[in-house]
């Protein structure tokens, strides 16, 4: 019964979102106001019934009712609890609907915060919004359904893939689908303006704060994805170039663009073709990326299940959403001509080099992750293209964008001289350039070409960020900061501290794989590691043999590290729970893997310096996000628009 | 003008550098049948199939295996040492990859096994379908 009122109210849902998609736009195309007030309760309504429906599905998850089928597929009454409640997201009809819930939440979020901007335009970005979300309820409800019944039920159900029972899993998948879905918003926005045929600054005002939101949901989602992947999957690695993870990166590169280019147009006017477009793009990778996880084309950790009808059902949402705006703009492209120009020395040119090359960038990811596909389907064998392709097509565009970065902060809008900046930037430039070549050098005694100017860069961009705020807090000279600025000065400053991490880890990772037997040493990295022993131990679902290692250094106990090789009760899936010992300078990893005979035990141990640094860098640009979105001009301009429009209801009703 | 150059140039350069790093970075999937046939390039590519039951034969106490890699029509000797993932298992899905050594025995630089219990990679699937397909001809 339980399970019908969650099918029930996602089959309501679907009429709301019609609702929601149809009368409102009509409305603000014909001018009826009647029409127009409809989105903000069909979208209200909506989100109950979605809420409802993602409850339901919670229910019959921690109530054990195997008679639906995904829930039987994905849970077992020995499953903990907290587990239980994360596997709704474990698979991929509740995924589905994770995605639909999150929809409804940004829709909720953006008819209560959108009620200063025009109704005209509100009730399009509302009715847009509407459009996406009932294509994806009716890709739930007639592809991958999570309320399906199974009769007869089975005793118990086949568990969670162990891998997913992880505190990790519970705030990754939420947190990156939230971003994901965000760039709805923005592509709302770009199509609602396209159809008033309007876009002006304040157009670029309202869609700034939600672009950012979104993005900051993108980052964290991403970072928690690297981190769960480097301490989860037992080999140490933290970025694969996995098809998966470059779809989630993918919208983030182009939402970065993005923030940028709307920057740009709030202030400037110009850009708007460019800045519509990239809404479109990162609203349609977002939207590639479901159809790569979930239709089954692609062999990776995050691909749950093969079935044609579904890829082409999305396949079919993408061309939709991706190819009627475009049309849309193809339309529209005439009007939106530029209201002015700008020097080669402004702060707008640098603001284009970095939508440029972060463009280059998402490019070159799109053609590794599909040119395999577009391989096989044109018959010439199946490919598949390195992690190296990627490392060397990445480093290629974030180079130059990571030295342009340093300077286009410090840069103003129109025009100014070189000389100028030159004169302001000539201190931390040089100090980047002495500690980044002699600080590796000291430490580790060599580095190559590459770890050297990777270095410089990264402690330049570090410098560059930091210029303002010391000037401001410790010299007391310039103008007070707004948020918006230290925003800029933190999300900046992460990215320089993601570069020096991801220099010195790539570079200086010492690992190895060896079989150890108790009482054995083995020397990695200046540190000393001693197999105490190997004693089961048991656990609700799993039993495991744990590895206990002795971490010493110049003779000093540092650490003692327990590792697990744990083999999962129902699925008989065996997996490895690494040891890791963190500070803020380096990680030590070990991994035990299988007995491999003759007492000994398969072992990965790794020293991995300031890894840290690769995951604080982001939270510190996703922190900055924060700051930009609590800007007070934001809430200024809700307000001042709010009140004309109050007080033209006042003298209406007197 | 000066700033449509730069792009331009930058658009020329960057695709230079996709299409020779892409090159250099493309591995072919090749079955065990087309290695028994003698299409095994000889640079790397990936094998992949099932790991034959009873074929893993490890050195005690090392870190070197070696093992079958079938499509249930032909099978090639594969040698790998270092940490197998969690789920190599005999009779279950595997895709190796490096080079086919002199000694016809394939020297494997990584192995890649399945995600889960109800998960094969395509690649496999595909090429035990393709063997099968001659032995289900009646003669």
């Amino acid at each position: 019964m339980i399970p019908e009122i969650g099918q029930f109210s996602l089959v309501l849902a679907l009429c709301l979102a019609l609702v929601q998609a149809s009368l409102p736009l009509a409305g603000a195309w014909t001018g009826r106001a009647e029409w127009m007030a409809l989105a903000r309760p069909a979208a209200a309504g909506q989100f109950v019934f979605i809420v409802l429906a993602f409850a339901t599905l919670e229910y019959a998850f921690l109530n054990d009712d195997f008679s639906v089928l995904f829930v039987a597929q994905h849970s077992n009454s020995a499953l903990p609890a907290f587990y239980k409640f994360t596997a709704a997201w474990g698979g991929h009809e509740g995924s589905m609907l994770f995605w639909i819930t999150v929809l409804a939440i940004w829709t909720l979020a953006v008819a209560a915060g959108s009620r200063s901007q025009p109704e005209e335009f509100a009730s399009r970005v509302l009715g847009v919004l509407g459009i996406v979300s009932a294509g994806i309820i009716a890709f739930a409800l007639f592809t991958s359904n999570p309320f399906l019944r199974l009769a007869p039920a089975p005793a118990d159900g086949n568990d969670l893939n162990p891998l997913l029972q992880d505190p990790g899993m519970i705030i990754h998948p939420p947190t990156l689908y939230v971003g994901y879905v965000g760039m709805a918003v923005p592509f709302a926005f770009a199509v609602a303006a396209l159809l008033t045929g309007r876009l002006d600054k304040n157009w670029a005002k309202w869609t700034r704060p939600w672009t950012v939101a979104a993005w900051i949901f993108l980052t964290c989602g991403i970072t928690l994805g690297s981190w769960w992947s480097y301490y989860e999957l037992g080999w140490g690695g933290w970025w694969f170039w996995d098809p998966v993870e470059n779809s989630s990166f993918m919208p983030w590169l182009l939402a970065t663009a993005l923030l940028h280019s709307l920057a740009v147009t709030e202030r400037r006017g110009i850009f708007k073709s460019w800045t519509v477009l990239l809404a479109i793009a990162a609203f349609s990778l977002s939207l590639l990326g479901t159809f790569l996880t979930r239709s089954g084309v692609l062999v990776s950790v995050h691909a749950f299940a093969a079935d044609p009808t579904r890829g082409m059902f999305i396949l079919g949402l993408l061309a939709a959403y991706s190819g009627l705006p475009l049309m849309l703009y193809g339309f529209r492209a005439s009007s939106l001509e530029a209201e002015g120009g700008f020097k080669l020395v402004s702060r707008e040119a640098f603001l284009l080099a970095n939508n440029i090359l972060l463009v280059i960038a998402a490019a070159t990811v799109l053609f590794g992750t599909l040119s395999p596909l577009i391989v096989d389907a044109l018959g010439y064998g199946k490919i598949s293209v390195g992690p190296p392709y990627f490392d060397v097509m990445f480093l290629v565009p974030m180079l130059p964008l990571a030295v342009l970065l340093g300077v286009g902060m410090h840069s103003i809008w129109r025009t100014m001289s070189g000389a100028s900046l030159v004169q302001r930037l000539i201190w931390p430039a040089g100090i980047a350039a002495a500690l980044g070549v002699t600080l590796p050098l000291i430490f580790y005694g060599h580095a190559s070409l590459l770890t050297s100017v990777a270095s410089v860069i990264g402690l330049w961009v570090c410098a560059a960020a930091l210029l303002d705020p010391l000037r401001k807090w410790v010299l007391r000279e310039g103008a007070p900061l707004t948020r918006a600025q230290i925003g800029m000065c933190l999300a900046h400053f992460g990215v320089g501290v993601f570069i020096l991490g991801a220099t010195y880890v790539s570079a200086y990772t010492v690992e190895t794989e060896v079989s150890a037997r108790p009482g054995e040493h083995f020397q990695v990295g200046g540190y000393e590691f001693v197999l105490r022993g190997v004693k089961p131990v048991e656990s609700g679902n799993y039993s495991a043999e744990e590895g206990e290692f002795e971490v010493r250094k110049g003779g000093r106990l540092v650490t003692v590290l327990a590792s697990q090789q744990r083999v999962y009760r129902v699925q008989q899936t065996p997996t490895t729970e690494a040891a890791i010992d963190s500070r803020i300078g380096r990680d030590v990893f070990v991994a035990m893997s299988k007995p491999v005979g003759d007492n000994a035990w398969a072992v990965r141990i790794q020293v991995k310096p300031m890894i840290r640094f690769l995951w604080l860098g982001p939270l510190l640009m996703a922190l900055g996000g924060i700051f930009a979105v609590l800007d007070r001009r934001y809430r200024l301009a809700a307000r001042e628009s709010t009140v004309p429009s109050r007080s033209a209801a006042a003298t209406g009703s007197s | 003008m000066l700033l449509i150059g730069l792009v331009l140039a930058g658009v020329a350069v960057a695709v230079t550098f996709v299409i020779r790093a892409f090159q250099e970075n493309l591995t072919y999937f090749i079955a065990p049948t087309q290695v028994a046939e003698g299409h095994a390039p000889a640079r790397e590519f990936r094998l992949g199939g099932l790991v034959l039951k009873d074929s893993v034969k490890r050195e005690p106490g090392s870190l070197t295996v070696h093992f079958l890699v079938s499509d249930l029509a032909n099978s090639v000797p594969v040698q790998y040492t270092g940490v197998l993932p969690d789920l190599f298992a005999e009779g279950k899905g595997a895709v190796v990859r490096g080079r086919m050594g002199a000694d016809g025995e394939f020297r494997a630089e990584e192995v890649i096994a399945k995600h889960d219990e109800n998960y094969e990679p395509p690649e496999v699937t595909d090429a035990l379908a393709k063997a099968k397909k001659p032995t289900a001809v009646p003669e």
